[in-house]
């Protein structure tokens, strides 16, 4: 029995690829219904960790708990029926349809006599309207904006009706406008009750949206918590290589990363010498 | 790929309709149950036309009493002997290299990812080059061409396995061991007697010429065996062309459902090519065909498999009474449809 009683959390994790060691001796534990988002420097394990809390890697050592329950121990269906996940690239079927992608959402809820139930219609409908893409329902997918794309993959993850949604890098390939489309839409979803989980790479939007924050380095968690109570610049420097000053976001309060400028005398040189 | 144009992209596409029975439901794409029927009832008339036509004309009405009860001793003995069986064949053969074609299509995400281009039908061609040389029987070849097949299939499957099987690795490695195969096919055939060479130069066109009913039952029974199989796994199979994934986080177990669908697919191609000979381009052209006459996203069995039937006995029937007295193998009708459907799937996708 995990010792929190959060409904999803690891603990002792060693996670690696074949012979690759990616993090070592990990505990995590996502408090529920939090908007918990992991964060770290290029290769410090973020998306390997969110994707061992969904089973998609199995930890060579330590076991993922959820609801209790080791996760591996529990049928891989009844899991996916608690537990979503949003991979970081997925591949639209040829000529799908928005509607039909958001319906494939529901196949953990479906059985060979039972393909279509009203639930089934219902939750698709429901996905389709939160995520805005209603009025796309019979669009191909491959035709859409990469915005309007990963609202539909997010509206399949929602069709899922997990209570724990993970999001692996959700915002990648968006521009801005799109990249706080998107996080909006999670925070949304967050209050509407879910807990959320995603990897994210801005830590400003990181910090805006998060309610919790997990800061990773190295395979390794350096930080946890409120990200107004934990991230300072020794912090960012410890974890990014930055130094940088933080000031209070206008907008929300949360903290705003400003990254200290390069000294000006020193960019001509650097240029000279370049060339 | 650039062979996997959208269907139906131009215009906007129909929304599915759900048909419930109590508890029962499904949700069909918007043309498959008309295009299923469509190509069911083309099948049959197709069937009726190849066994009532031919040197000795047997009508409609007595073809129809012959096979679905009391018929004339001639017609009987033309119909049931000579001509239904070859028809049964056919039909078998090409639903299963459709279905065949559909699974390798779909497990490798790419129209070229079918077992003709990925070394299955070379390595079946070998082991059946390799009976005739040694001077083996009909059983001998087919035994040697299933044989063929499966041995390459697991050779390619084991060379492509790092951490499961990736789809390009998979197309990769095959079209490796096909050109391989290919080479050795080509040697095995200089190296052999003229006659062997002949008959094996025959049986590797492919053609349904002369099958009897000992041809059509085993592959009836592998069909029968496998279909259902096939029909289990497409749904979850559907779900692994979004990326392994995206299908585990909706409970699928998907190396457990790729090893069936190979071993499945696999199979039909072994049996269908022990049966016929390795035609070509059915198992490539009957699922893409299948899909965009159903428009429907990614391939689907049971129409890749009525598509691939209806295919190859048209191709049979055309290579016997077009050019007739001439009566032409059916790979070579097959190669040439193929061809001219390959060349019309390019054209169109460069608008």
């Amino acid at each position: 029995m995990p010792e929190s009683a959060a409904r999803l959390s690891g603990s002792g994790l060693t996670l690696a690829y074949d012979q690759r060691v990616v993090a070592e001796d990990l505990d995590v534990t996502i408090p529920d219904e939090s908007f918990t988002v992991i964060i770290g420097p290029n290769a410090c394990g973020k998306s390997t960790l969110l994707r061992a809390l969904a089973r998609m890697l199995k930890p060579r050592e330590g076991v993922v708990h959820l609801d209790g329950s080791v996760i591996t121990s529990l049928p891989s269906k009844e899991v996916a029926r608690r537990l979503g996940l949003l991979p970081q690239t997925s591949i639209v079927p040829d000529g799908i349809t928005v509607a039909d992608l958001v319906a494939r959402g529901r196949y953990p809820h479906q059985r060979l006599m039972r393909q279509w139930s009203r639930a089934d219609e219902a939750a698709v409908a429901g996905a389709m309207r939160a995520t805005d893409v209603a009025e796309l329902a019979e669009r191909i997918v491959d035709e859409l904006s990469g915005g309007q794309r990963q609202r539909v993959w997010l509206a399949m993850a929602l069709a899922q009706e997990t209570p724990i949604l993970l999001l692996d890098e959700p915002t990648t390939f968006l521009d801005i406008s799109h990249q706080i489309e998107v996080l909006d839409l999670c925070a949304d979803l967050h209050e509407a009750g879910r807990t959320m989980v995603a990897v994210l790479h801005d830590l400003n939007q990181a910090c805006r949206y998060a309610t919790h924050l997990v800061v990773m380095r190295g395979g390794r968690i350096v930080a946890e918590g409120d990200p107004s109570a934990i991230v300072t610049p020794e912090l960012v420097e410890r974890v990014f290589d930055l130094r940088c000053e933080i000031i209070a976001d206008p907008q929300t309060g949360t903290p705003l990363v400003i990254p200290e400028a390069r000294r000006r005398a020193c960019a001509p040189a650097a240029l000279v010498e370049g060339s | 790929m650039t062979l996997s144009s959208s269907p139906g992209s131009s215009s906007p596409a129909r929304p599915r309709r759900a048909v419930r029975l109590g508890s029962w439901s499904v949700r069909p794409a918007p043309r498959a149950p008309a295009v299923c029927l469509g190509l069911a009832v083309t099948g049959f008339v197709v069937a009726v036309l190849a066994i009532s036509t031919g040197e000795f004309t047997v009508p409609v009405p007595d073809v129809l009493h012959a096979l679905f009860g009391q018929g004339t001793p001639v017609a009987e003995l033309i119909v049931g002997k000579l001509r239904a069986p070859r028809v049964v064949t056919g039909l078998l053969v090409g639903a299963a290299f459709g279905v065949s074609g559909a699974i390798f299509q779909s497990l490798t995400r790419n129209p070229l990812g079918s077992p003709d281009f990925i070394g299955f039908t070379a390595g079946a061609s070998t082991g059946g080059i390799l009976a005739v040389v040694s001077g083996g029987t009909a059983v001998h070849v087919a035994g040697g061409a299933l044989a063929g097949c499966v041995a390459t299939a697991l050779l390619v499957y084991g060379l492509a396995f790092r951490r499961g099987v990736r789809g390009y690795r998979l197309v990769l490695v095959g079209i490796g061991a096909n050109a391989l195969l290919v080479a050795v096919n080509s040697y095995l055939l200089t190296r052999a007697n003229i006659n062997d060479a002949a008959t094996a130069g025959a049986w590797l066109t492919g053609s349904l010429s002369g099958r009897g009913w000992d041809h059509a039952i085993p592959v009836g029974v592998a069909v029968a065996v496998l279909l259902p199989v096939c029909a289990y796994v497409s749904r979850p199979m559907r779900m692994i062309e979004m990326g392994d994934d995206a299908a585990r986080a909706m409970g699928i177990n998907v190396e457990g459902v790729r090893a069936a669908a190979v071993v499945a697919g696999v199979l039909l191609c072994g049996v269908a090519t022990a049966a016929a000979g390795p035609v070509v381009f059915v198992a490539l052209a009957a699922p893409q065909l299948a899909r965009r006459l159903a428009r429907s996203p990614g391939v689907s069995m049971t129409t890749a498999a009525l598509t691939g039937a209806v295919l190859l006995t048209a191709a049979d029937l055309a290579g016997q009474r077009v050019f007739a007295p001439v009566q032409l193998p059916v790979g070579v009708l097959t190669a040439a449809i193929g061809g001219v459907y390959l060349a019309l799937l390019l054209r169109k996708d460069r608008h």
